[in-house]
């Protein structure tokens, strides 16, 4: 088990390399420069900030020489948003947020999700599944800010209903207004995986409760409750957790959209406009910060898969 | 038996040798009927079927695939799936009325006083946990108040009577690292762990290889004498019906064609259906180069049964009165009867023979 995460870890970082080298090629291969905005600098200027952010040197020696002050935990500083701030920094200001987003998201998604699948399962073919995949077909086909839009028309437009403005939400997002400020983010954010975790464990449950040791615990004579929660439920959350890696790395993505709409200052958002400005460093800083971060939960979401289903031997078939 | 000197008994963790004197009456199935409601019209899986069931007696339930012998037997033990239903007769257990159980007396009685093993081993157990929490679970249905560090003494006993060995490793291990033979031992000993009075087996060696068959075999016939419970043993293997029945019910479109013990079935068979499996199961002492004689045709629809007897159309002895109505069951000794219009045939003779003789 050491071994196969050491394996992973070394798996991981040349992963992030590959990234990074990726997204520094492309970065700079756009046209423009953190400089070019405002007023025009004389070639001097220009130079001399060049040779202050060792732009003036070959692109190789440049990512090799950013990369290395990366490793030692310094990811450079902001050229433009915040002007002289180091990314690090403005990372762990702004990460926070957008994780306590993402994680109430995912966590309302993939409870209500398996329960809702459980619900539809155990129901198959009555009023409660149908009525479940309207909704849920409806959840997955709208986009995140199509749903955040919803909401803001809902809850904080002249249009809305009166019952709903009472709850007195504010499309511009205050986290001091605690859970009120999180709300409609949240709901926005999570609505789509929690869709489709739900129609997931509703085919993978129907999948298990056919299976011959569902019929094996019956003849057991153990009790309804106890054969779907523990013998169906079981095997029925494998597929939905092989589906909870690329969910995270959804939700964190997925989440500037939301992040917008709603005026968050979180991660996402500033990533987006940080290429916008071309603010090189923090475009950089934030996705090799990102990329680390998917890469470790996909780590962490295989181990949890692991103790879910003894089966699989992580350490084989590598 | 004394109620409270059985529960101590079965918390020794000893297998209770003599239950009820063998040969009294166990299970008693009365003209069992079960269809299946499908969008296509009923199906009668199982069209009536009576036999009766004593302590302490292996009876084998024979029949080709879709002749309704699995159906008859998750009647029993209320395991039907939807849509199928049993739609009449009657199912005694030690003169309990089985299908007149609610859901809770129902729960209690699988596992309990009747279990069941199934087909594949290799699907029956859950994946996800281990054999020994699969083992102690059933234990622990049935009896609240046992210790966990008990019911691992009893799971592991019941693993070493099955014959398998190191069983307290063996109890943390996942069904996957267990061979196919091994975990049909492991079905047998969880099926036996609370001590059922009935064994329904589901073709519990179809899916094994040939020398574990017999050594699964041997095992259910070593613990059957042990244990004094009844076995239902259904398969479509003669050979495995000659090795542990003692008597035998063969069906053939969800009717019980012929029924008695396994000599007669064997040796005096009265039903052309039982001969054609006989002909058509290979044998030690044939001939070389002697080939098998299948029985032609295919099963009925049982969508659209042929009015009168099922078998008529494959039947190379097939008469007029075959196709037209339904044969009674004709009695050839002591439990032994079947159902074929050539049967009553011979009784008929029979009978005009002894009027002359007498007259």
């Amino acid at each position: 088990m050491a071994k196969y995460i050491l394996k992973r870890v070394v798996m991981a970082i040349i992963t992030v390399l590959i990234v990074s080298c990726v997204t520094f090629l492309l970065m700079m291969s756009v046209p423009g420069s953190p400089f070019a905005s405002e007023k025009a600098l004389t070639p001097q200027q220009q130079a001399t900030l060049d040779a202050k952010y060792g732009f003036d040197k070959p692109l190789p020696i440049q990512m090799v020489n950013y990369l290395k002050n990366a490793l030692h935990g310094d990811l450079g500083e902001s050229l433009k948003m915040q002007k002289g701030r180091p990314v690090a920094e403005i990372i762990a200001d702004m990460f926070p947020i957008s994780a306590k987003i993402g994680v109430i998201a995912l966590a309302w998604a993939v409870v209500v999700g398996i329960l809702l699948g459980c619900l539809a399962a155990y129901y198959r073919g009555k009023w409660v599944d149908s009525l479940l995949r309207v909704v849920c077909t409806l959840g997955i086909s709208m986009p995140g800010f199509v749903v955040a839009s919803f909401l803001l028309i809902l809850f904080c437009s002249p249009v809305g209903p009166e019952l709903l403005k009472s709850f007195e939400l504010t499309a511009i997002f205050n986290p001091d207004l605690g859970a009120k400020a999180y709300f409609m983010p949240c709901f926005a954010l999570g609505l789509y995986p929690m869709c489709y975790t739900a129609r997931l464990t509703r085919s993978s449950m129907l999948d298990a409760i056919n299976q011959e040791y569902i019929k094996t615990a019956r003849a057991k004579g153990l009790k309804g409750g106890k054969i779907i929660f523990k013998h169906a439920l079981r095997n029925a959350l494998i597929p939905v957790i092989t589906y909870l890696g690329p969910l995270v790395a959804f939700t964190l993505c997925g989440g500037f959209v939301v992040e917008s709409v709603f005026s968050i200052p979180g991660l996402g958002r500033y990533l987006v406009q940080s290429i916008t400005n071309r603010d090189y460093f923090v475009i950089m800083g934030t996705t090799i910060f990102l990329a680390t971060f998917v890469v470790l939960m996909n780590l962490v979401v295989d181990i949890i898969y692991k103790l879910v289903d003894p089966r699989i031997d992580l350490t084989k078939g590598e | 038996m004394d109620r409270n000197k059985e529960n101590e008994e079965r918390r020794d963790g000893q297998l209770h040798t003599e239950a009820p004197a063998s040969g009294e009456k166990l299970l008693e199935v009365k003209d069992l009927r079960v269809s299946f409601f499908t969008p296509a019209g009923e199906v009668k899986a199982v069209g009536g079927i009576s036999y009766e069931l004593n302590y302490g007696e292996v009876m084998g339930i024979v029949g080709e695939s879709g002749s309704g012998k699995s159906q008859e037997a998750y009647s029993i033990i209320g395991l039907l799936q939807s849509p199928g239903k049993v739609v009449g007769g009657s199912i005694h257990f030690e003169g309990r009325d089985v299908l007149a159980f609610n859901k809770d007396q129902m729960t209690q009685f699988r596992g309990s006083e009747v279990a069941m093993i199934f087909q594949n081993p290799m699907t029956c157990l859950n994946p996800v946990y281990t054999v020994g929490n699969q083992l102690v679970e059933a234990l622990k249905a049935h009896d609240k108040k046992i210790s966990k560090a008990d019911a691992e003494k009893r799971a592991m006993e019941m693993l070493e009577l099955v014959g398998i060995n190191n069983v307290e490793k063996r109890m943390k291990q996942y069904p996957h690292e267990f061979s196919g033979g091994m975990r049909q031992r492991v079905m047998i000993a969880m099926g036996l762990i609370c001590h059922p009075k009935l064994l329904i087996a589901d073709e519990p060696t179809t899916a094994l290889d040939v020398t574990i068959q017999a050594q699964i075999l041997e095992l259910m016939k070593d613990l059957q004498k042990k244990t004094q419970m009844g076995i239902i043993f259904i398969t479509h293997n003669l050979g495995v019906v000659a090795e542990i029945c003692d008597k035998v019910s063969v069906m053939y479109a969800g009717k019980i064609v012929e029924q008695g013990k396994v000599d007669d079935i064997f040796y005096r068979t009265g039903h052309p259906y039982t001969m054609g499996l006989l002909r058509s199961m290979p044998r030690v002492d044939a001939e070389s180069h002697e080939r098998l004689i299948p029985i032609e045709g295919t099963p009925v629809d049982m969508l659209n049964p042929p009015e009168g007897c099922p078998f008529a159309p494959r039947c190379e002895h097939c008469m007029k009165i075959c196709l037209q109505k339904m044969p009674p069951y004709v009695e050839l000794g002591e439990g032994h009867r079947a159902a074929c219009w050539l049967r009553v045939q011979d009784e008929l003779k029979k009978q005009r023979e002894e009027g002359a003789q007498n007259g």
